[in-house]
């Protein structure tokens, strides 16, 4: 893998919770990675498995899904949904041979502007010691 | 009906009462001693004795027990005064060192008894009218101390003079002594703990019934059940029998109300951290050791030394009070990396009050840097400074220890100097960092608003919308969201209010649009996302097999629309083919 290789991380924000703290991070100037696109959703649980296969499908090397804390959600609950729904999808990836580690589930309140810089910036540093994603479209092909 | 006529007062007669509870309705004194209105009178002591005629018949009774029947009754008769009289000197010679009874007796002209005066014990001073034992039994339920021995060998004491094992410590018997005859040491090893003022902050006592403070709305005692003997032992109940208007319950309870309301503005204050997270400082453990909010309740005319400046270890005015700032505020590795922003600023005027009250006393503040930010907050500081000269020490306090001589050494650092200093201090008042009220996470995370790491509430943005939670309908004021000074607050908590009123001064409420809706020619009437809708937005519609979404209830959480296993579920606006786009745009 090359050392410029830059992920393309597809983020699948909650409105609520990791969305503000995207934008408080943004607002108190810290310094993320620019690897992430973010999503914003209503709910992390808005958030179809679906669209996590669709994105490693069309090539994307990470995938983060975010919201609230648990027992914090917005919501009240759908965070749990998020929880086991994603419990169940990291063995869906496995048995499609995607690494179920490209699939990221974080939890940062809308206060955290600093934690969201940490986990994206971590899971970023993941990513690129993972190389690209197998199914990313060649350029050349 | 014939009349009852007391010291020349007609009233009507009542058997139901006694002669003492009528005259003392009436304003006649009649002194007594064993006489307690929670408890049926005993007449042990009979200095109540007054002079009744019937039918021409005069005669003595005590009048704690003697009915009002018609008659008359004479309370301070040349007969009363003599009978009174031989009973103080009785009482003067079995208990020759009770103040309270030498007193009496010199009322009544009497300096020294005839009779042999009891030297059983090294001080004497039980009349053994036996109100404790009554009011241990009777009134607290309790029963834990009684007589033993007869005659002149008659002693008040616990059991076989062992250590109380049933005694509560309630201390109602050396409170209700006539004499203060008993040492509640003496009964039981339990140490009775003083349950001390919240208001203020734990320099004074309180009882478990009180006005909590001054100015408090309303205006009535409470009574603090955890404390209380009634709501422990079902016993006590004093409260109730002395007062007058018959106004305490102890059937009252918290109830919960429930209201419908359209707005909530969370404005849950502070504590400040508490002084016990200091030890290096001494903080609970040296009497002389304050926190700032305790200083200002030994400043305020209202507080519990009248304004005077008194430390609370010997009540002596101290001559040299240390101030030290940024206490738990401003240091990160150990406790709060912000700045409590208050301190500052109250330091200065507790100096100043501080040294209109004590002359010659001497104010040190020891800061790390002066944060005066607000209208005319500079020219105050210079003030302290420079006319009222208090001295202010850049650097940060190590230790404080307790010393024989002054009172309390404070050891620092003169940091513009390079000096390490070591002050001699006769009080100490500690700036304790500012923390969200202890206790409210749980009221917090039931409102569903956001707190940051320390506690203190999430505005919805820290420029354009500070007064409002991202949660719609919740706005924030004060201390709950972050440190602040009263100026602030009340800016903050005005611009809440107005934010509540625009909000309702609307005829309609804007929604987000993104909120789901359902297909019905897709939908199996499945059921799956009913359950699951955290709002009850969705009912089920039998007659077309069909769920339907309540517009004005869903709020557009999207939870239903993952779970619809034929995918007629969908998010107006937010459409999964709408992400798909997204998904792709990014990935292209």
């Amino acid at each position: 893998m090359s050392e410029d290789f830059t992920p393309n991380i597809v983020g699948f924000l909650c409105n609520w919770c990791t969305y503000a703290a995207a934008d408080l991070a943004g607002s108190t100037k810290l310094k993320i990675k620019p690897s992430i696109n973010v999503i914003r959703v209503m709910c992390s649980s808005r958030i179809d498995p679906n669209l996590v296969l669709s994105s490693f499908l069309w090539g994307a090397d990470g995938v983060l899904v975010a919201g609230c804390h648990p027992g914090d959600c917005h919501y009240e609950k759908g965070n749990y949904y998020t929880r086991r729904r994603f419990a169940l999808m990291k063995k869906v990836l496995e048995s499609l041979s995607i690494d179920p580690e490209r699939l990221q589930l974080a939890w940062v309140s809308a206060s955290e502007g600093q934690r969201y810089r940490d986990v994206v910036n971590t899971f970023t540093d993941k990513i690129q010691k993972m190389g690209p994603n197998p199914m990313r479209k060649d350029p050349a092909v | 009906m014939d009349k009852l006529i007391i010291d020349g007062i007609e009233v009507d007669p009542d058997p139901s009462k006694s002669i003492l509870e009528v005259a003392r309705e009436l304003g006649i004194h009649i002194p007594t001693l064993c006489y307690h209105p929670s408890l049926p009178a005993h007449g042990a002591c009979r200095i109540c004795m007054v002079e009744t005629i019937w039918k021409g018949r005069s005669t003595l009774h005590p009048a704690c027990t003697f009915p009002a029947w018609e008659g008359e009754v004479r309370t301070n008769s040349e007969m009363v005064r003599k009978a009174r009289k031989i009973l103080l000197e009785l009482m003067l010679a079995e208990a020759p060192d009770a103040v309270e009874i030498q007193e009496l007796a010199r009322e009544y002209g009497i300096e020294k008894t005839r009779f042999r005066i009891k030297k059983e014990r090294e001080e004497n001073r039980c009349i053994q009218c036996a109100l404790c034992t009554r009011f241990c039994e009777e009134v607290m339920h309790i029963g834990a101390i009684g007589f033993k021995g007869r005659g002149y060998r008659r002693e008040l004491t616990t059991p076989f003079d062992a250590n109380s094992e049933i005694c509560s410590s309630c201390g109602a018997c050396e409170f209700i002594c006539p004499t203060n005859a008993i040492q509640l040491s003496k009964i039981t090893d339990r140490k009775p703990e003083p349950l001390l003022s919240e208001y203020e902050a734990g320099l004074m006592k309180r009882s478990v019934i009180n006005i909590p403070f001054a100015q408090a709305i309303p205006n009535k005692p409470a009574l603090s059940p955890e404390y209380c003997m009634h709501f422990l032992n079902d016993g006590c109940g004093v409260c109730q029998t002395v007062c007058g208007p018959q106004a305490i319950s102890f059937d009252q309870k918290e109830e919960f109300v429930e209201e419908e309301i359209g707005a909530i503005v969370v404005a849950t204050g502070y504590d400040l951290y508490p002084i016990l997270n200091f030890n290096e400082y001494g903080g609970g453990k040296y009497k002389n050791v304050l926190d700032g909010l305790q200083f200002e309740r030994l400043l305020s005319a209202s507080g519990p030394t009248s304004g005077k400046v008194l430390r609370p270890s010997d009540g002596k005015e101290p001559k040299r009070v240390v101030f030290v700032s940024c206490v738990g505020s401003r240091d990160p590795e150990n406790h709060f990396p912000y700045c409590s922003k208050i301190c500052c600023m109250y330091s200065a005027k507790h100096a100043m009050l501080y040294k209109h009250a004590v002359h010659n006393g001497e104010a040190i503040i020891f800061y790390i840097d002066i944060r005066s930010d607000g209208k005319g907050y500079e020219e105050f500081v210079t003030r302290a400074q420079e006319e009222e000269g208090v001295k202010y020490i850049r650097g940060k306090v190590s230790r404080i220890y307790e010393n024989p001589d002054s009172g309390l050494t404070v050891m620092g650092a003169d940091t513009l100097t390079g000096q390490q200093l070591e002050v001699e201090a006769d009080l100490v008042v500690l700036s304790m960092a500012v923390v969200p009220t202890h206790g409210v996470s749980d009221l917090i995370r039931k409102l569903k608003i956001q707190t940051d790491a320390h506690g203190f509430l999430t505005e919805a943005h820290p420029k354009l919308r500070p007064v409002e939670t991202l949660t719609g309908g919740f706005f924030l004021a004060g201390t709950a969201q972050a440190p602040r000074d009263i100026p602030d607050t009340v800016a903050q908590a005005s611009g809440a209010a107005a934010k509540v009123i625009a909000m309702f001064s609307g005829s309609e409420i804007h929604k987000e649009p993104i909120i789901a809706w359902v297909d019905p020619d897709l939908c199996s009437g499945c059921q799956i996302c009913v359950p699951l809708c955290p709002y009850s937005a969705r009912e089920y519609d039998e007659s077309d097999n069909i769920v339907i979404v309540n517009e004005g209830l869903c709020e557009g959480c999207g939870s239903c629309i993952v779970a619809c296993p034929s995918g007629a579920v969908q998010q107006r606006n937010l459409e999964d083919n709408q992400i798909m786009k997204m998904v792709k745009v990014v990935l292209d």
